[in-house]
């Protein structure tokens, strides 16, 4: 609908993920997901009487990691506070969060400025089972607290973001970077990476911000886009109907992908903070602070940077090979190894070809073809010992069984045939068989020379050079 | 075999020790004592008739000791004497119940208390009122009441309660034995159900000075379970002093004054007097905001508490009221299991905490307790010890304060400003006042445990208060 | 002095069920001992720094190493309302 476009939407994003710690964020328990039920409890993540929190260094380094590499200011001192409500999730009835000294401040990843970066406990799971017969009847649920006290990192953006494709796009770049920091295994599936957007549109070049509203439970990448774009145009019509968007907290549907309104009980909307007497501050020293920079590892903007810089790669392909890890590692072991190869040629046999073959998200590393092989085969190339084309069989060789490329060529006699005479012959013995291709050759029309290429390559088994048959088809046709 | 029951918990270790008491003759004593409880003291007594095997160099040597129900003990009932946690059996034993087993001093008896800590006479404990043994018409303090009653009437050597504004000296004092607060963080609160997190402290109730630096050598000590834990500095010692040369005492008028029944006064003055015979000097001073401590108190504490309390909804533990929703289901189990008292603290913290009253009320009160820690900081670079009665009055009648909080409430006006500033203090017996004990509190310097212990020892010698009526 | 609405309120954030009466006393009650509360009103405490802990201590930290959790059995024992693997409770926006 045209009329939109005299709107635009403002997007923030606050985005829960679940740090992949060996215990829970306050207690000695286990992290991990798809135990039984109630297994990995203990008295404090059970909120126990007389039960006490004890914070996770580990959850402390993650939370300085994700600030460093976000470009954060890190806290020189942070506390805890009690976000206080009632709920089944709650065992102490309490959520241990963060409240005006979280542990990260400001920051940025990509064009989207962050807000803060604070740290706290996860919630129990509420598993609905129906009617019960037990009260009345009337329907009931079972909480486990496996997943209650597990570190979560709350990361909240500035609402940079303008469409749902741009936060889709956004929320990758952000899953690859916290993956490649090993702070989290960022699933949305189990949901340990969850995201929360808020959502409001104003007129396109106004600078002042519309009511928002926050939409919940869009655990997917297109759940998030499908409810965003819904939202958007909800608020939209509003505007153009002259009604105004009330502040809400809207629940995506996955089933319908609409947004219905959350139950909202009056007294949700006061969590009366304060601060967590059962903790005492967290002061980041010089020690927690080195451990945290030693844990980081080169993220994507620093490492296409260096592949631009180091191996003269275009931007596309440094981008490619940074975002994909995997892909960036086996090249670097490829153009290393490569000693008669250009890098650039290296790169692109792997993105262009051996990466199609493998198939998608597949790590070459895994497959049977060494980065060593894949170097050389490069370089054969390079020195027109072996044509693309044959090249490229030789690679689907390697792809099957691995082995030496060279070897590879000499087995299946796949060697470049260079301008010698044995494919003077073959190109004579086309030319014969083709005469009518061969007069209008003869006649000028170079465009038919490519018709008697094919042949000539198929009898050659696509040893032969394509540049050099065609020389030899135009000279022995006395057009040279 | 009364004998036993005579000797003080050291002296029966000493002797346990030396081979002249038997450790089972001491149990079995204490065990038919505690079961003939009429003072409604305790809340379970062992069913254990042998004694419980202790290691042999133990340093508690196989004391029995009885502890504030408030204590999570595995197994055992702790009920922090709420019918919401009534019959509660916690799967874990708190920090400092472990740390005295392991020191040798086997679990007698656990004892009643205020509901949730939350009382200066015990009478807001859901299981009944405990008795004092001076009078049985009268309270025994609050809220480790029947800690207090239990070691005066000698139903057990030594026990251990919790103060979070006066709950171990207030019953001390009006009980007519010795009981002492420690420094915040020097004894874990792992497995204390929570009153004031920022205020609760465990400590000893004994007969003399000796048993409390004994009790407390062993409660001490950081505790990975208990972020806010530190330990002692240096070990705790055995007292020694007899006299006070030296020592200076600061008078603060605010403690001093009015609100102070006369006949403690007198006793107080006495005491002070004993004090400079013994060489300590004596000089009035001022704690400015001490008169405003019981008013940040009552926003800190209850805010504090109402989050605390938050978690008893029915769910996992303890009274469930049926329900055919959530919200039933918490304010028909909530309202069901928590008594007036522990309902009136929870509203008033939860309105101090609630928007737009957080900077008047609790926001501001954490000044006010900025201020009081200030004050005895100045107090220190003149005074080795501030010293007061430890409760305006002695015990009173059943029923009488009950039904005006804020009477009640001023129990507390000598013993919460050193709570607020986390100082460690102690109250000693300090003679009676119409048959009825008083008490002499003694707070020092944070981690002044030691010295407090020793000048308390010396003073004790001099008052010579004798606890034997009230175990007859 | 706290009105009925302000004490009705703050029982309902404190999930607490009160009769008209106890409502009636409760309000009365409050008010008496914030009269006396509110006397910290009259300090002067504006640039005065909040305590909210006497300890003077920083980075008490755990490290990351699990340790058993309990047996379901024991956590279970103690359920008002227990099935075979957790605790029941009322599912959220039932019967209301
Ligand atoms: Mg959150
Ligand atoms: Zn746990």
């Amino acid at each position: 609908m045209s009329k939109t476009t005299e709107y635009e939407a403002v997007i923030g994003l606050e985005i829960h993920v679940q740090l992949a710690t060996k215990t829970k964020m306050f207690c000695s328990c286990a992290n991990v997901f798809g135990e039984e039920p109630n297994t990995l409890t203990c008295p404090v993540c059970l909120g126990l009487p007389g039960a006490l929190p004890v914070v996770n260094a580990r959850a402390i380094e993650y939370g300085l990691m994700m600030g460093m590499a976000l470009e954060c200011e890190l806290a020189e001192h942070s506390i805890f506070h009690r976000k206080n409500y009632f709920y089944p999730d709650s065992p102490k009835a309490y959520q241990i969060s963060q409240y005006d000294m979280p542990l990260c401040s400001g920051g940025r990843l990509g064009d989207v400025r962050l807000h803060r970066i604070h740290l706290e406990e996860d919630a129990a799971k509420l598993v609905h089972v129906g009617a019960s017969g037990r009260i009345h009847g009337s329907d009931s649920s079972v909480v486990d607290f496996n997943r209650c006290g597990t570190p979560l990192a709350e990361i909240v953006t500035e609402p940079d973001l303008h469409s749902a494709e741009q936060a889709r796009d956004w929320l990758t770049l952000l899953r690859v970077t916290l993956r490649q920091i090993g702070v989290s295994d960022v699933n949305m599936e189990e949901g340990s990476l969850r995201c929360d957007a808020n959502v409001s549109v104003r007129p396109k070049g106004s600078s002042k911000l519309g009511t928002k509203t926050e939409l919940k439970n869009m655990n997917s990448f297109r759940f998030l886009m499908q409810g965003i774009n819904a939202e958007v145009a909800r608020q939209t019509e509003l505007k153009l109907a002259g009604k105004r968007v009330s502040q809400e907290t809207l629940h995506f549907d996955p089933a319908t992908g609409s947004l219905s309104p959350l139950r909202s009980k009056e007294e949700a909307h006061d969590y009366r903070y304060f601060p967590e007497p059962d903790l005492v501050a967290v002061a980041p020293t010089e020690g927690m602070l080195a451990a945290a920079r030693a844990g980081l590892p080169e993220l994507p903007a620093a490492r296409s940077e260096r592949y631009e810089r180091d191996w003269s790669l275009p931007l596309d392909t440094a981008r490619l090979f940074a975002f994909r890890p995997e892909l960036g590692d086996y090249f670097e072991q490829a153009a290393t190894a490569a000693t008669e190869a250009d890098p650039r040629v290296v790169a692109n046999w792997l993105k262009d070809d051996l990466a199609a073959r493998l198939g998608a998200d597949a790590d070459p590393a895994a497959s049977n073809v060494t980065p060593q092989a894949l170097a050389k085969l490069a370089g054969l190339v390079q020195a027109r010992a072996v044509s693309s084309s044959a090249a490229r069989q030789v690679l689907d060789r390697l792809v099957e069984a691995g082995g030496d490329p060279e070897a590879i060529i000499e087995g299946e006699g796949l060697g470049a045939m260079g301008d010698g005479d044995e494919l003077a012959a073959v190109v004579a013995r086309v030319i014969e068989s083709h005469t009518a291709i061969a007069e209008q050759i003869r006649s000028g029309n170079d465009k038919a020379v490519g018709a008697l290429i094919g042949p000539v390559m198929r009898e050659t088994k696509g040893r032969a050079d394509g540049g050099e048959v065609r020389k030899l088809i135009l000279a022995q046709l006395g057009q040279a | 075999m009364t004998g036993v029951l005579d000797l003080t918990a050291a002296e029966a270790a000493a002797r346990i020790r030396s081979g002249e008491l038997d450790r089972e003759a001491l149990w079995s004593a204490y065990h038919e004592r505690a079961l003939s409880d009429r003072l409604h003291a305790l809340s379970w007594v062992s069913d254990e008739l042998n004694a419980p095997p202790v290691e042999d160099e133990a340093p508690l040597a196989g004391v029995p000791v009885a502890v504030k129900d408030l204590f999570c003990t595995n197994g055992i009932p702790s009920q922090a004497g709420s019918k919401i946690l009534e019959g509660y059996k916690p799967p874990y034993t708190a920090t400092v119940v472990e740390r005295l087993i392991s020191a040798g001093a086997p679990l007698l008896a656990k004892t009643h208390q205020d509901e949730f800590a939350m009382g200066s006479s015990t009478e807001n404990c859901a299981f009944g009122p405990t008795l004092n043994p001076w009078d049985t018409g009268r309270v025994p303090g609050g809220s480790s009441g029947g800690s207090a009653a239990a070691v005066a009437a000698g139903l057990a050597p030594w026990a251990i309660g919790t103060d979070t504004g006066g709950s171990i000296r207030q019953p001390a004092a009006l009980c007519g034995i010795v009981g002492l607060k420690p420094t915040y963080g020097a004894v874990s609160r792992y497995g204390m159900i929570a009153f004031a997190s920022s205020l609760d402290q465990a400590g000893p109730f004994t007969r003399d000075v000796t048993d409390s630096a004994l009790l407390l050598s062993a409660m001490v000590g950081k505790d990975p379970c208990d972020s806010t834990s530190l330990g002692l500095p240096e070990p705790v010692l055995l007292p020694s002093a007899a006299d006070l040369r030296g020592i200076r005492l600061g008078v603060p008028e605010e403690l001093t004054g009015e609100g102070i029944e006369p006949g403690v006064l007198k006793a107080f003055e006495a005491t002070l007097a004993l004090a400079e015979e013994l060489g300590a000097s004596v000089k009035r001073t001022r704690l400015p905001h001490a008169p405003h401590a019981l008013a940040a108190y009552y926003l800190i504490a209850p805010a504090e508490a109402s989050s605390n309390l938050a978690r008893y909804d029915g769910v996992r533990y303890g009274l469930r009221e049926p329900a055919e929703n959530l919200t039933e289901l918490y304010t028909r189990t909530r309202s069901a299991g928590f008594g007036a008292e522990v309902k009136r603290r929870v509203m008033l913290g939860t309105y101090a905490l609630s928007s737009g009253y957080y900077d008047a009320y609790y926001g501001r009160a954490q000044k006010v307790r900025t201020k009081i820690a200030e004050d005895f900081d100045r107090a220190w670079g003149e005074f080795d010890f501030i010293v007061s009665p430890t409760s305006p009055g002695v015990a009173f009648e059943l029923g009488a304060k009950t039904d005006d909080p804020w009477a009640m409430y001023l129990n507390d006006y000598c013993t919460v400003p050193v709570s607020l500033a986390g100082l460690p203090a102690i109250s000693i017996p300090n003679g009676l006042s119409d048959g009825l004990p008083t008490g002499f509190q003694m707070a020092g310097p944070a981690f002044s445990e030691n010295r407090i212990l020793d000048a308390a020892h010396a003073l004790e010698g001099a008052i010579g208060f004798d606890g034997s009526k009230a175990r007859q | 002095m706290l009105t009925r609405e302000q004490v009705l309120h703050v029982a309902r954030l404190a999930r607490l069920e009160l009769t008209d009466e106890e409502l009636e006393r409760m309000g009365e009650e409050l008010s008496g001992v914030l009269d006396h509360i509110e006397k910290i009103g009259e300090l002067e405490l504006d640039d005065v720094a909040p305590t909210s802990h006497v300890v003077a201590l920083e980075n008490a930290l755990r490290a990351d190493e699990p340790r058993p959790s309990l047996a379901r059995d024991l956590v279970l024992a103690e359920a008002p309302d227990p099935t075979e693997t957790g605790f029941r409770v009322p599912s959220p926006g039932a019967g209301s």
